[in-house]
């Protein structure tokens, strides 16, 4: 870990939480959009620390179960237990990163301000977060000018100003280049290593490989796979889990 | 007349302004509030209500002057306050003229900007209050054509405050009615005058406003 990351380690160190919100158990979780079936009784355990990468393809359901693990969405039947809290009173404790960084019309640090005081949280450690993602010298700029990969870092320091158990993360280097995606899974790692729960979707196979303790193989509203990353990238279970791995299209 | 700072014509337009920029300050914390609580809100009888947002923005003005004029009036349910025919009765009429403008249009933006937020805000887990306040001051530019576009109706019109305000002068007469009854009267040096004035005051206001909007644009705050 970075100097600077030991020093935000320090800065963030929160209190202990009198009980737990991990680790999280899901039980035939189903979501109905009308008619139509989304999400097809998934049933998963996680553990109360690491990463878990979330895979599969456009359209398999990723994005919707980890809103209705965020407690963003009710499901139509099933249960999601965060310790002994149901999704929906744990929100508060979790944070979640966007695709596209959802920035307020405002500097970059009034950005970060504004979540601490959502949050109750000391503003005082506003410029070492800054400082942690490279941002620092940008606090005064507005936010909505920043760079695709700068945006990113900076919705990503707002939701670890919230000090959160669990982080999660949607596709948060679909369109970044790469030396973007390794500075966003830098300060990931070192959440993780301060340990915050990961849960972070992605299609990138070789950012899953550098940054997954286990992964969830999702297709079509199903959980096809849930494995050891080093288990499932040498020899996933599935077939549709092995096609996806070898570039070939899934149908 | 009007580089001379001719004495009536001065008393006139400070009171228009004052009647003008306290209604539009009085509509902007309604409209404001109502418009930003529709906006976030999903309940029964919602399009209904935006409906009739939207049809109140068309109130005509004489109307407006004969309702409050009713209530004013001394046998009227107001009467007792002895408001008709002063600056205080056309704040009221004005107000009520551009409170359903103010609300009408920015619910609309805010809904909009409500929709890009929303998320974010939940897994924030912003409170209605916390929302309501942030969406405002992010939409504060656009929130400020909308103010405008109150002030404009209010400044401009006649209807409404030549009913409740009577057209007294040194008392309520403002600068539409002057123009109505100095035209009537035939002294168009004054009646030009004011329209000037007016012409004046409604450039200088969008002026100003369309700078404050392009600085802010410039940096991505609208």
């Amino acid at each position: 870990m970075s100097d600077t990351a030991l020093t935000l380690s320090a800065s963030l160190s929160r209190p202990a939480k009198t009980t737990s919100i991990l680790p999280v158990s899901v039980r035939d979780l189903v979501l109905n959009f009308g008619e139509t079936t989304v999400l097809r009784g998934l049933t998963l355990d996680l553990g109360p620390t690491g990463c878990t990468m979330v895979m599969g393809q456009n359209g398999s359901g990723k994005s919707l179960f980890l809103k209705l693990l965020h407690g963003l969405m009710q499901p139509t039947s099933g249960q999601i237990r965060w310790g002994e809290y149901p999704a929906e009173k744990v929100t508060a404790r979790q944070a979640l990163v966007f695709q596209k960084p959802v920035l307020l019309r405002r500097s970059v640090a009034a950005n970060i301000d504004f979540a601490l005081k959502a949050r109750g949280k000391d503003r005082t450690r506003r410029d070492r977060i800054l400082d942690h993602v490279g941002l620092l010298d940008k606090a005064g700029q507005p936010a909505r000018l920043l760079s695709g990969g700068e945006a990113q870092r900076l919705a990503l320091a707002r939701a670890l100003a919230t000090d959160p158990e669990v982080l999660f993360l949607d596709e948060p280097t679909a369109s970044l280049d790469p030396a973007s995606v390794l500075m966003i899974e830098r300060i990931v790692g070192d959440a993780r290593a301060r340990g915050v729960r990961i849960i972070f979707i992605t299609h990138d196979i070789g950012q899953a490989r550098r940054m997954a303790d286990d992964v969830v193989f999702m297709h079509g509203g199903r959980i096809i796979e849930h494995s050891p990353a080093s288990e499932f990238f040498p020899d996933p279970k599935s077939d549709v889990a092995r096609d996806y791995l070898n570039g070939k299209l899934v149908v | 007349m009007v580089l001379s700072g001719d004495s009536d014509l001065l008393e006139i337009v400070v009171l228009s302004l004052r009647v003008s920029l306290t209604a539009t300050a009085i509509a902007c914390f309604i409209g404001l509030i109502v418009g930003a609580l529709v906006a976030i809100s999903r309940f029964r009888g919602r399009n209904a209500l935006l409906i009739l947002m939207n049809a109140l923005m068309g109130l005509p003005p004489v109307v407006v002057g004969l309702l409050v004029y009713l209530h004013l009036s001394r046998s009227g349910p107001l009467g007792f306050l002895g408001l008709l025919y002063t600056p205080t009765a056309m704040i009221l009429a004005q107000t009520i003229l551009i409170t359903p403008i103010i609300a009408a249009l920015s619910r609309q933006i805010l809904e909009d900007l409500h929709a890009e937020y929303a998320e974010q805000f939940r897994s924030l887990c912003l409170t209605r209050m916390q929302t309501i306040q942030a969406l405002l001051w992010d939409a504060r530019y656009s929130l400020l054509t909308v103010g405008l576009a109150g002030f404009g109706r209010a400044v401009a019109e006649v209807g409404a405050v030549i009913i409740v305000g009577g057209n007294i002068d040194h008392l309520t007469r403002v600068m539409t009615t002057a123009i109505a009854l100095e035209t009537s009267k035939g002294d168009l040096a004054l009646a030009l005058a004011l329209g000037i004035i007016l012409l004046v005051i409604a450039l200088g206001v969008n002026a100003a406003v369309q700078s404050v909007r392009m600085t802010a644009a410039r940096q991505a705050y609208v």
